[in-house]
């Protein structure tokens, strides 16, 4: 469970504090995919209820952060942690930031289920979102399964996936181009899909810097903005047409 | 195995996804009721010193201090030297008696009786507030006579075996038996620094105090020797009151669950241990926990 050695100091009171941090990005992080998966799901389905109630769960996501934060500034101004601490508590930081973006992305995409449920309905291209909302899901779910086992492996599989998110992302918006050219009465409605569309890309960037900052506390080597192949080099630890074989 | 396999055996122990809705709202009103951090207020008090002043001679070495020690917490003065920071925890067992000079008015009241009153038994008061210094202190005794002296004095257990008992709990209570139960014989000044002040802790503990004062326990060990005293004190606080004087703010930050900030006799800022380190209310205690006068 725990690799990454951060329940060994003599200070058992610091391990349960780190250990508390962790659990509490861990809880944030199931609240935060919940908010994912119902947005979706308000959207595909027209839920307005399902809709109203990720727009109210929002509060609970920015209240995590809050508090996750405040533990993080308590912890660095109390322990001055140094090391894998140091990198675990600044991962932390950022992972609740970009957590908490995809909160936002989530009420973004339940405000447009609330605005499409009153408009006539889009059949084609919301199974198409469905699709790509599944692959975002899932690198959520996987980034925060990399979390809690600080498993760089993983992480890295994840960030190698959100190339393949943006280049469905581009296709989806050039089918909702089209759309809107053969029906122009469409154009609105289309255009509240293409912002849901846009928030799921958003949302796998999230997903993307979530892994990176695993590789930096697991492996201590700052990944992001470098081609991948670097960072595969980083995370392996060997030449990535090795790694093909 | 299937990669997707392992992937989800540690989801159902620790991925929350999993969890119910409600069990997830549960915790984190649980985080919500955390959030309003402890204050003294709330607390249950040990010790209250009362607009308390000390001169030694014609200097004010402590000016109008009023402060209340919370029960079983770790408390720790800070300051620059010569704050008053020693003096005033000197107070509490009324070491300051043995100083020449030395006059003190104000209360200091530990229950309900104040320490200073003239039917207080001063010997039984360092009984029940006892003191661990700078430098360890061991008698050139046997490890187990450094316990058992204090012990007999205080008129515990005269039995071999109930006092065999008695101090074997005192050095499981100060984190020190494992390493020394094979050889209580040996003389005491053979321990490590560390395992000598730990020794002390034990003698202190041994006659069952309700409060600790620790005068700079650390100042004399290397770091990790320090940690292990510092993670002895924050077991001891679930028996014990704690109060402590050290010069290493860091280790007030990593121990204490109050800090009071002190300069030139004034007791400047006194709470949570958490505000102080991360917000303090004075510009004068933010000056000296950044490190930028004292």
């Amino acid at each position: 469970m725990n690799n990454s050695g951060y329940q060994t100091h003599i200070s058992s009171q610091f391990n349960a504090e780190l250990e508390d941090v962790r659990q509490r990005v861990l809880t944030m992080g199931g609240l935060v995919e919940q908010q994912l998966l119902d947005g979706m799901r308000a959207l595909i389905e027209l839920d307005v209820g399902l809709a109203r109630s990720v727009i109210r769960n929002d509060d609970k996501v920015d209240f995590l952060e809050v508090t996750i934060d405040e533990e993080c500034s308590r912890i660095l101004a109390r322990r001055q942690p140094t090391a894998s601490d140091l990198r675990l508590v600044y991962a932390v930081i950022k992972t609740i930031t970009d957590l908490e973006r995809i909160g936002d992305e989530s009420h973004k995409i339940a405000q447009m289920a609330k605005r499409l449920a009153r408009e006539e309905k889009l059949e084609k291209s919301l199974r198409e979102i469905n699709s790509l909302s599944r692959l975002v899901a899932q690198m959520v779910r996987d980034v925060l399964d990399a979390f809690a086992r600080m498993d760089a492996g993983a992480a890295l599989e994840v960030v190698r996936r959100d190339q393949g998110i943006d280049d469905e992302y581009e296709a989806l918006v050039r089918q909702c181009i089209t759309y809107m050219m053969e029906e122009p009465r469409t154009i609105s409605r289309v255009m509240n899909l293409i912002w849901c569309i846009r928030a799921l890309e958003r949302i796998g960037d999230h997903a993307k810097n979530i892994g990176e900052y695993i590789i930096y506390f697991v492996k201590g080597k700052d990944v992001r903005h470098i081609p991948i192949d670097e960072v595969e080099r980083e995370v392996l630890g060997r030449n990535p047409d090795q790694s093909a074989e | 195995m299937n990669k997707n396999q392992s992937a989800a055996d540690p989801k159902t122990m620790t991925h929350p996804q999993d969890t119910t809705q409600n069990s997830r709202a549960i915790k984190i009103e649980t985080m919500q009721r955390e959030r309003l951090s402890t204050r003294i207020e709330d607390e249950k008090i040990a010790l209250e010193v009362d607009n308390l002043n000390l001169f030694y001679s014609a200097k004010q070495a402590l000016k109008g201090i009023n402060l209340q020690i919370p029960e079983n917490k770790v408390t720790a003065f800070i300051g620059p030297s010569g704050c008053g920071k020693s003096t005033l925890l000197r107070c509490f067992n009324r070491m300051n008696d043995l100083i020449e000079d030395c006059r003190v008015d104000g209360q200091i009241r530990l229950g309900d009786k104040n320490i200073f009153d003239r039917d207080v038994d001063v010997a039984l008061l360092r009984r029940r507030v006892g003191m661990v210094f700078q430098k360890p202190n061991p008698f050139p005794k046997s490890i187990y006579e450094n316990v058992a002296y204090g012990l007999r004095l205080a008129g515990g257990p005269q039995k071999r075996r109930d006092l065999d008992e008695t101090v074997e709990w005192a050095l499981k209570g100060a984190a020190l038996w494992d390493e020394v139960k094979d050889r209580l014989d040996d003389s005491a000044l053979g321990l490590s620094g560390g395992q000598q002040q730990r020794l002390i802790i034990a003698r202190a503990i041994a006659v069952h105090p309700e409060v600790i004062l620790l005068d700079e326990p650390c100042s004399a060990l290397d770091p990790i020797s320090t940690l292990k005293v510092e993670e002895l004190i924050n077991e001891l606080k679930r028996d014990y009151t704690i109060v402590m004087v050290t010069h290493n703010m860091q280790q007030a930050a990593r121990v204490s669950d109050y800090t009071a900030f002190m300069y030139v006799g004034d007791l400047v800022e006194y709470g949570n241990t958490d505000k102080i380190f991360t917000s303090p209310s004075k510009k004068q205690t933010e000056d000296y926990i950044t490190g930028r006068y004292g």
